[in-house]
């Protein structure tokens, strides 16, 4: 392992001192943070950091670090939505329609069918977001929120509403729980996706209810089928309209009659199926342990997640209390645990664009490369989202993951990346031909500067540049690295041993 | 020692086993399943109760040559409806209420010393790789041979090195440790191999997944298992043509694993099956599908299989909740896998499991 700098060891010292004679001077805390502890936190709450983003918080105490985290919520997205962003299910239809009229006259004009073509920008989109925004903690959450509440284009065929399901996940990501799932209960990509839509009175549709209880919830060997069929009859009505693809409740649909869910019973409608899974003591504990597998460790403990389930249940859900507390857990803060949580290739991907610097104009590229590390957005591989934790590492997985960062060493801009993953990845692409033809076609910037034989600074991007090698080696990784890599110390040469060296996989 | 490599194929989502293999001569099949119910004409008769579904019509010459055993009513008691935890269940061969970490070849293999020759002794070729995960099994997932052998060239070997008690670093340095080994064990062996003497299909999935474990069945490469998948059977909702496409993706690349096996003199040593997580309600719901039901059929092929039907099929007449009541336990499946492919005897945790006699 390399030496740490042990200012902590000093600052402690200077702080006793300052407690009885004066004020902390207002540049450091009393216990500020080191270098390592800061780029601790931000690993766990932002995708990646750059030295100057790890400098900036470095001299605050770490409770102070969280709670500045926690301060700025800014509701909505910055990067502006795709046009399509509110049209209702009618016009998609009319536009797929239309679409099948150019080809069906035989003319020779290269079109994207609309569907994947809105999935495309759609990721597009929340990619730019990850990498432009000012609060990635939110988007962390959104991203949580995504893989707990799944939903997806393949089964929906409808970007609008997996758009506006993400702009609602980024509306509540620092809000309340309880009204979350509410309003998760009418999303139309929910309907669509978990088959609400097919849920009536006359035959009910378990398939909502199933996973409200066994995913969203209580979790698997907390309630029975009948309480499922229950609560499937409860939710009978909630559907879709077909034209303006927004909420709808038919009256005429829902089965009014007496069910029995949980031992309670009455003329249940769905917020009162809600309301009763919210007083159960598994649901808070559900996100809770959720929770801690994102930001603290693969391995909830099981007396601290009671201890932070049941005041957030108690204060009816509230989100940010419940995150503050989390992020301040010693378990989170104990050195032994920096680089214990495996990057998500969106972590890994969007993690590398931002601290490398690198101008990536286009963002399907990257999208592509998370797909091929087993996360396309928008596209969870099943309702109980990414397994994530050490099943994002397989053999496979792990030579793509390698793959990628050794053309990003050898290209310091993405879009020079041509061919990249191979024909395999290529392959699974829904429309690979036509998503290619606009991108492919334009003239690219290939730079071939490669980090690995660079002598000097300047082949790094704006967020490296001038660094000194052991803050490059710290910045990028979470501990000391695992090969020994010769670098002679050019920053570039650090910069590409680190990101090729296993330590750089984990956060 | 009997040493066959099974071909795994997992039938993700729950197949439909009633629209797959069809009790046609009971009156309750068409009352039961209404809309969907295949008709008479379109049921390729296997006995005088049962046949198979028209779309499956490439698997007759197996049929026929008696190389193609099929498994009725597995399933076990207190059926899970959850996809996951199902599946899981089937992986780890546990009780219903029961959770193991470890899959159930893995646990066939406990205890017992397999050659280190090639490096890896099981190969994913899907994404779940549960079946194969345990410590006795060196096991790697691998979606494109000639990828897997570039890339893992270029990847450096793990030194000697502790991992500080970081589980996630662990995981990490021992794929890497694995893709290592494997590299080093199939690079010489898979070097000279033809592709296969008959091209798969060309849907995305199970026909290149079938062409791969074809390349690493003929090169011999030795390992106990490879596994496949093929996707999209959770038909909720307008099931027919979903299910259809699907039976006849996978009857038409089977056939041809069996061509091609044969070609090379392999069909002896390998043995296919097919599982799911469930089968799926007898009524059909609303929406012209099915939902998570419980029972279903297991498909066998190989040249060391005694061709024919194995077990019941579960009575219509006698339904719990509307699913059929399992007659055979997968674990007693499982157990006659472990003795005919590896001359393994055990029980998973089955007092006396119900072997099935379908090996020779």
């Amino acid at each position: 392992m390399t030496v740490r700098l042990h200012r902590r060891g000093f600052v402690t010292g200077t702080a006793a001192l300052s407690a009885a004679l004066w004020a902390p001077r207002p540049g450091r805390a009393a216990a500020a943070m080191d270098f390592d502890e800061a780029r601790h936190l931000l690993s766990r709450t932002a995708f990646g950091a750059t030295p100057a983003e790890i400098r900036a918080i470095e001299a605050l105490d770490y409770p102070a670090a969280v709670d500045q985290l926690l301060a700025t919520f800014r509701p909505t997205a910055a990067t502006a939505a795709p046009g399509w962003a509110n049209d209702g299910l009618g016009a998609l239809r009319d536009q797929q329609k239309a679409m099948a009229k150019v080809t069906a006259d035989g003319r020779a004009v290269q079109v994207q069918p609309p569907l994947q073509e809105q999935g495309r920008e759609l990721r597009n989109w929340w990619i730019e977001e990850m990498l432009a925004t000012d609060q990635p903690l939110v988007e962390r959450m959104v991203l949580f929120w995504h893989n707990h509440f799944t939903s997806s284009l393949t089964k929906t065929y409808y970007p609008g509403s997996l758009y506006r399901q993400n702009e609602m996940f980024r509306a509540s990501a620092f809000g309340n729980f309880a009204t979350l799932l509410k309003s998760v209960a009418r999303d139309p990509a929910m309907l669509l996706y978990l088959d609400g839509v097919r849920n009536v009175a006359r035959q009910p549709n378990e398939n909502f209810a199933r996973e409200l209880l066994e995913l969203f919830t209580l979790g698997e060997g907390h309630y029975t089928e009948s309480d499922i069929k229950a609560a499937a009859r409860a939710f009978t009505g909630w559907s879709v309209d077909r034209e303006t693809g927004r909420f709808v409740e038919r009256a005429g649909q829902h089965d009014d009659g007496e069910k029995t869910f949980l031992g309670q019973t009455g003329r249940f409608g769905g917020d009162e199926i809600i309301a009763i899974l919210l007083k159960h003591p598994r649901t808070a504990e559900t996100i809770v342990e959720k929770m801690w597998r994102e930001f603290v460790s693969l391995t909830p403990d099981p007396a601290a997640v009671k201890r932070l389930a049941a005041p957030f249940r108690d204060g009816g859900y509230e989100l940010k209390p419940l995150l503050r507390a989390l992020l301040l857990q010693p378990a989170l803060r104990d050195p032994a645990n920096r680089g214990a949580l495996i990057k998500s290739p969106v972590d890994l991907i969007v993690g590398t664009v931002r601290v490398l610097g690198l101008p990536v104009p286009e963002k399907t590229q990257l999208a592509r490369m998370m797909q091929g590390l087993g996360q396309s957005l928008f596209n969870p591989p099943n309702v109980k989202g990414w397994a994530g934790g050490e099943s994002w590492i397989t053999a496979y997985t792990l030579l793509q993951r390698q793959q990628i960062l050794r053309r990003i060493v050898e290209a310091t801009t993405v879009a020079s990346m041509e061919g990249m993953g191979g024909r395999r990845m290529d392959r699974r692409q829904a429309q690979p031909a036509m998503e290619d033809t606009q991108q492919m076609m334009e003239p690219r910037p290939v730079e071939g500067r490669s980090l690995r034989n660079s002598s000097g600074a300047a082949r790094l991007g704006p967020t490296l540049l001038g660094v000194d090698a052991a803050t490059l080696s710290k910045t990028l990784l979470p501990f000391a690295p695992i090969d020994a890599v010769e670098t002679g110390g050019a920053p570039g040469a650090v910069v590409a041993a680190a990101l090729l060296d296993p330590a750089y996989q984990l956060k | 020692m009997t040493s066959r490599t099974l071909i795994l194929v997992e039938l993700r989502g729950g197949n439909d086993g009633l629209n797959t293999v069809i009790p046609y001569a009971d009156p309750l099949y068409r009352e039961l399943r209404g809309s969907i119910a295949l008709p008479r004409e379109r049921t390729l008769q296997l006995d005088e109760r049962v046949g198979l579904h028209d779309k499956l019509e490439p698997l007759m010459d197996s049929w026929k040559a008696g190389d193609f055993a099929i498994l009725q009513g597995v399933g076990y008691p207190y059926q899970n409806r959850s996809h996951f935890r199902s599946i899981e269940i089937w992986d780890t061969a546990s009780a219903s209420g029961q959770t193991l970490s470890e899959g159930w070849i893995a646990q066939a293999f406990q205890g017992t010393a397999l050659s280190k020759g090639a490096g890896v002794d099981g190969i994913v070729v899907d994404t779940n790789s549960v079946p194969l995960t345990g410590p006795s099994l060196r096991t790697i997932v691998m979606q494109d041979a000639e990828n897997f052998l570039r890339q893992a060239q270029a990847m450096k070997t793990t030194p000697a090195m502790a991992d500080g008690g970081n589980p996630a670093l662990r995981h990490l340095l021992n794929v890497r440790h694995e893709v290592n080994a494997a590299a080093a064990g199939l690079r010489d062996k898979l070097r000279d191999t033809p592709p296969p003497a008959f091209a798969y299909g060309k849907e995305t999935g199970l026909p290149s997944q079938l062409d791969l474990t074809t390349r690493l069945v003929v090169a011999r490469v030795p390992v106990v298992a490879i596994k496949v998948a093929l996707g999209g059977f959770d038909t909720h909702a307008n099931q027919t043509p979903t299910h259809e496409r699907l039976l006849a993706v996978l009857a038409t690349n089977l056939v041809i694993l069996r061509k091609n096996l044969m070609a090379a003199g392999r069909w002896n040593d390998v043995l296919v099956m097919t599982y799911s997580e469930f089968g799926r309600r007898v009524r059909p719901n609303a929406s012209g599908g099915t939902d998570h039901g419980s029972a279903a059929p297991q498909f066998v092929f190989g040249g060391g299989v005694k061709g024919g039907l194995y077990g019941a099929y579960p009575p219509l007449a006698d339904l719990r909740d509307g699913d059929l009541k399992h007659t055979v336990d997968f674990r007693g499946v499982f157990a006659s896998v472990a003795r005919g492919c590896w001359g393994l005897q055990r029980d998973f945790g089955q007092r006396q499991p119900q072997r099935l006699d379908f090996l020779a």
